[in-house]
């Protein structure tokens, strides 16, 4: 009997030590830049603003609606936005629904000569001129981007570039997950 | 020499220290935010210094100059000044970029280790030292009758060697 205590009282600081091991070395390797979005789980917020190309128009929330999708936040002033676009555009061409909302960009036509130029993925262009929509929705650096599901709930956010690895990690599959009925 | 030098080291450090600490660093120029009302500004610079910059990681919104700093300032200032009460502007704030946002987290399941982790490490460690010192004390070993009589015995002899 005192025997077994003995070994607990040897063992207990030594799990401790391995708890306490784990636990920093998961802190090494995680990357205090990735935070998650406190909006996960609830609707979009509110908003209304004008299309990109067309400043009549405008949208509100509602057109996140309707089938899960893709809410990339981006600006030509965002050296990975350059760097994602070309996958963005191919997620595009293959059917993924893809919503672009320009954030805080220098110009208008800063932002329409780059579509022109590098492709436009976009199904819609929101135009968030003095980043109020992104403020709403906890932006802090562009680019990200947020898993919409068809009733205009926020079920992700990614924060960085867009590439291979993210689309089949957790932001792919997850938005693959929504796609398929009964699932989610 | 050396104690010259010395002497010009530690003048040096608390003129530094005190020029320093004289100032807040801050990043932006405050005097372009007015208040009518001292309360509000008041308010205001709390709130500044409470809030972190969610870009910035190590920077209250008061220290960064990001851009997202100038705007979470700029939603403050708008905030405050129309009448919304601290809580309100960290409730907001909290909303949209998490617990992250706020430099005095509230206590969760998560975060509660760090309130009692070092409370438990001492009581844990008190409570092992009791037990330790309790069970050297009760393994004192009564002594027989017999061992009685020898150790009178030797006492005895060790006493007449002594005395010799």
């Amino acid at each position: 009997m005192s025997n077994q205590w003995r070994w607990a009282v040897l063992l207990l600081p030594l799990l401790a030590f391995l708890l306490l091991v784990v636990f920093l070395l998961r802190g090494l390797f995680s990357d205090p830049t990735e935070l998650s979005s406190a909006l996960v789980g609830k609707p979009v917020p509110q908003f209304s603003v004008p299309d990109l190309y067309d400043p009549s128009q405008t949208y509100t929330q509602d057109v996140l609606r309707g089938e899960p999708l893709l809410l990339n936040v981006w600006a030509t002033w965002c050296p990975t936005c350059r760097a994602e676009h070309e996958y963005l555009n191919q997620l595009a061409a293959q059917g993924v629904p893809i919503v672009g909302l320009n954030y805080k960009d220098d110009s208008r036509d800063k932002a329409v000569s780059w579509l022109n130029t590098l492709g436009d993925p976009y199904r819609l262009n929101l135009f968030d001129a003095d980043g109020a929509v992104a403020l709403e929705l906890g932006v802090y650096g562009a680019p990200e981007t947020f898993l919409i599901d068809a009733d205009g709930l926020i079920r992700y956010r990614h924060v960085g570039d867009v590439n291979e690895r993210v689309w089949q990690g957790e932001l792919g599959q997850r938005y693959r997950a929504l796609l398929t009925p009964g699932e989610g | 020499m050396g104690g010259f030098r010395t002497t010009l080291f530690v003048a040096l450090t608390l003129v530094m220290t005190l020029t320093l600490a004289g100032q807040p660093a801050h990043a932006q120029d405050l005097e372009v935010y007015t208040f009518d009302e001292p309360a509000k500004e008041a308010v205001f610079q709390e709130l500044i210094d409470e809030l972190r910059c969610p870009k910035c990681q190590n920077q209250s919104i008061a220290d960064s100059d990001a851009a997202l700093a100038r705007d979470l300032r700029d939603r403050t200032y708008l905030m405050v000044k129309s009448g919304a009460s601290k809580q309100e502007v960290i409730d907001f704030m909290v909303a949209r970029y998490g617990d992250f946002v706020h430099y005095q987290p509230p206590m969760t399941v998560a975060t509660s280790i760090l309130w009692w982790g070092p409370i438990a490490v001492l009581v844990i460690g008190g409570l092992v030292v009791l037990v330790r010192v309790r069970s050297q004390r009760s393994s004192e070993v009564e002594l027989s009758p017999e061992d009685r009589l020898r150790l009178a015995e030797l006492r005895e002899a060790q006493k007449k060697d002594d005395d010799s």
